[in-house]
């Protein structure tokens, strides 16, 4: 098992220093002089300009720079924001918790209503709940979901009034900063209605975020289901005399579940990268949102620092995943 | 005459592939139901300037946000009613079905015409290339694809060339992937010892020999890249950062639309549901397809 860990983190190291890469090569890409980039209309003179790529260290040649750039990221400097003056870690930071916080709602909305009906669909194949979950499934997999997200505002929001239209928290709550989870932070805090406008402004966001997992898992679990009902293992319990409930649930489900979790474990690396879409349209503060805005901004530090830092989160999870794969189905563990 | 057709008929013999791909397809009825409504969407993309009652960039001062034809106020001239600057909204979802048809085809091509060629050289050359090949994929899969599209259009800027390009790139290592996979189970059956001991050179072997046995799943990938594509190529031209006004695209469409959820709900209706409706109808198609094509891959059905 430690040498099968050993193995997966190492194809892991020069995906990520490819990465760091790619975020350093970002930044010289841009056409033009990063200096004009960076301050905009304004016109510099000659010495002003020599001084600012001195103080960026442009001035150095590029391995020296991209060295400098490495060994800045080890001590968890990203650099400083051009808009904010910040330091973008700061910015992470904050930024962060809003993203863990609606892409784990949204997998548990996905994770809740995508495995039962994924199983039942399989069990009662060719039923009319089959044909609909199926049917459901394919369209939220075809889902424009910044389009949903309009839809799902334009009902629920502007007609009925029952959900509010974007943000995390209604203004008038001031909830002190504990864990950064909202739901947690003002459930703690004891204001009188905190936790419900939290909860509320969650609901939408966690729908839409999670419409496309919901329909992969649905559809994963569910062929999954069919060809391990297929396995002659589960012909021998069933002509043991086992009960169907048993058959179903202790010898099918624990095999049919192991390609489901991968595919959820994907998901959550996708979320958790920055739900770039959901957050812009609820206005959700969160990375994916932060890494837009920086684009229009132009503030191409936060730009290089997200695509690095989405990147990683992605890498990361994944790995976990396909740990997690490896604890699970022992077979993969001997296998290249 | 007739005698000669019977006894062509009475000879016992396999269906042609065609007819047998299409006994298999048309089996599947959604898939049936949904290429007639992608052939129809094509025909609107191909045909637009004859079929858009207006222009779709021509923008009527006079009947701004007018609503569609069924509605109180609504026109006969305008089907679906205009958009927030008086553009007809039907002429711009015709027009804009050529400019996301446009993209999704153009990007399967540029990402599958590469994607295969690295991938037969990674399954031909597995000592030396493979390597190297597959971990530049791997560092491109480390990006979620929209995340790597927005970081390709960060270089590039937006616009319609660089649409196609950062989707491209970003479906490229599925290709990839898939073409070695498919090559290297391939690659040391029989047929291609053979060919090979009868002195084809490598080119040969791989475009002619083993690439036409590897198209099965490559069909039915690029089938599903052109739905991914499309709803790809709207979510950027949504975020602003794909194709730029006033050039109707369904995406661009949405993200002017969105200040007018409460006073016209038709302008966000439209061309969201025009949207769903082509990629529901190509993913519906892709399915029919790979249950048809190969049917190693059919879902447990």
């Amino acid at each position: 098992m430690f040498s099968f860990v050993l193995r997966k983190l190492a194809t892991v190291i020069p995906t990520f220093i490819g990465i760091t890469l790619v975020a350093f090569a970002l930044i010289r890409m841009i056409p033009g002089d990063p200096i004009e980039v960076m301050v905009g209309e304004r016109r510099l003179d000659p010495e002003m300009h020599a001084a600012a790529m001195k103080r960026l260290g442009l001035d150095q040649p590029l391995h020296v720079q991209y060295l400098t750039y490495l060994s800045k990221l080890t001590e968890g400097d990203l650099g400083m924001s051009l808009v904010t003056r910040e330091p973008v870690t700061k910015e992470f930071l904050t930024l962060f918790p809003a993203t863990v916080e609606l892409a784990i709602c949204a997998l548990i909305f996905a994770v809740l209503l995508g495995l039962p009906a994924g199983m039942i669909a399989g069990l009662k194949r060719g039923s009319v709940f089959d044909h609909g979950v199926m049917g459901v499934a394919m369209t939220g997999y075809s889902m424009p979901i910044f389009w949903w997200g309009l839809i799902l505002i334009m009902f629920f929001s502007v007609q009925l009034g029952i959900t509010p239209v974007s943000g995390r928290i209604a203004i008038e709550y001031d909830i002190p900063v504990r864990t950064g989870f909202l739901l947690i932070d003002s459930w703690y805090s004891g204001e009188e209605g905190a936790f419900k406008s939290a909860l509320m402004h969650l609901i939408l966001p966690t729908v839409v975020l999670g419409t496309i997992p919901l329909a992969v898992i649905a559809r994963m679990t569910r062929s999954s289901m069919l060809e391990v009902l297929r396995e002659d293992y589960i012909r021998t319990a069933r002509a043991k005399g086992l009960a169907p409930v048993r058959v179903v649930v202790i010898h099918a489900l624990r095999n049919a579940l192991i390609p489901v979790v991968t595919v959820i474990g994907l998901q959550t690396g996708t979320l958790l990268a920055g739900a770039v879409l959901t957050e812009t349209i609820f206005s959700w503060p969160g990375i994916g949102k932060w890494l837009v805005d920086s684009i229009s901004r132009r503030d191409y530090p936060v730009v290089q620092a997200g695509i690095l830092v989405s990147a990683t989160i992605f890498i990361v999870v994944n790995l976990i995943v396909d740990i997690l794969y490896g604890v699970i189905n022992p077979r993969i563990r001997s296998a290249k | 005459m007739t005698t000669s057709v019977q006894a062509v008929e009475t000879v016992p013999s396999f269906p042609s592939p065609l007819k047998e791909f299409w006994q298999s397809f048309s089996a599947n009825k959604g898939a049936l139901v949904a290429s007639f409504i992608f052939l129809f969407i094509l025909f609107c993309a191909l045909f637009a300037d004859v079929i858009a009652p207006h222009s779709p960039i021509e923008q009527y001062r006079d009947h701004m946000l007018t609503p569609p034809s069924w509605a109180k106020d609504g026109l006969q001239t305008y089907l679906l009613g205009t958009d927030e600057l008086g553009r007809d909204i039907l002429s711009r979802l015709i027009h804009g079905a050529r400019v996301s048809l446009m993209i999704a085809f153009m990007s399967v091509v540029m990402s599958m015409i590469p994607g295969v060629v690295l991938g037969l050289l990674a399954a031909f050359f597995q000592r030396y290339l493979s390597p190297a090949i597959m971990r530049l994929m791997d560092i491109m899969l480390a990006l979620p694809s929209l995340l790597l599209a927005i970081c390709i259009i960060t270089i590039l800027g937006p616009g319609l060339i660089n649409t196609m390009i950062a989707i491209a790139i970003g479906t490229l290592p599925s290709y990839v992937r898939l073409t070695r996979a498919a090559a290297m189970a391939e690659i040391n059956k029989e047929y291609v010892t053979a060919s090979r001991v009868a002195g084809a050179g490598t080119l040969r072997l791989m475009f002619v020999t083993v690439l036409p046995n590897c198209m099965a799943p490559l069909i039915v990938n690029a089938t599903l890249g052109f739905s991914s594509a499309v709803l790809e190529a709207a979510a950027l031209g949504f975020l602003g950062l794909g194709v730029q006004p006033p050039t109707p695209e369904w995406g661009t469409m949405l993200s002017a639309a969105r200040d007018y959820i409460e006073r016209a709900p038709w302008v966000v209706t439209m061309p969201g549901l025009t949207i769903l409706v082509s990629v529901l109808s190509i993913n519906l198609m892709g399915d029919g397809l790979r249950d048809a094509l190969d049917p190693r891959l059919k879902r447990a059905a």
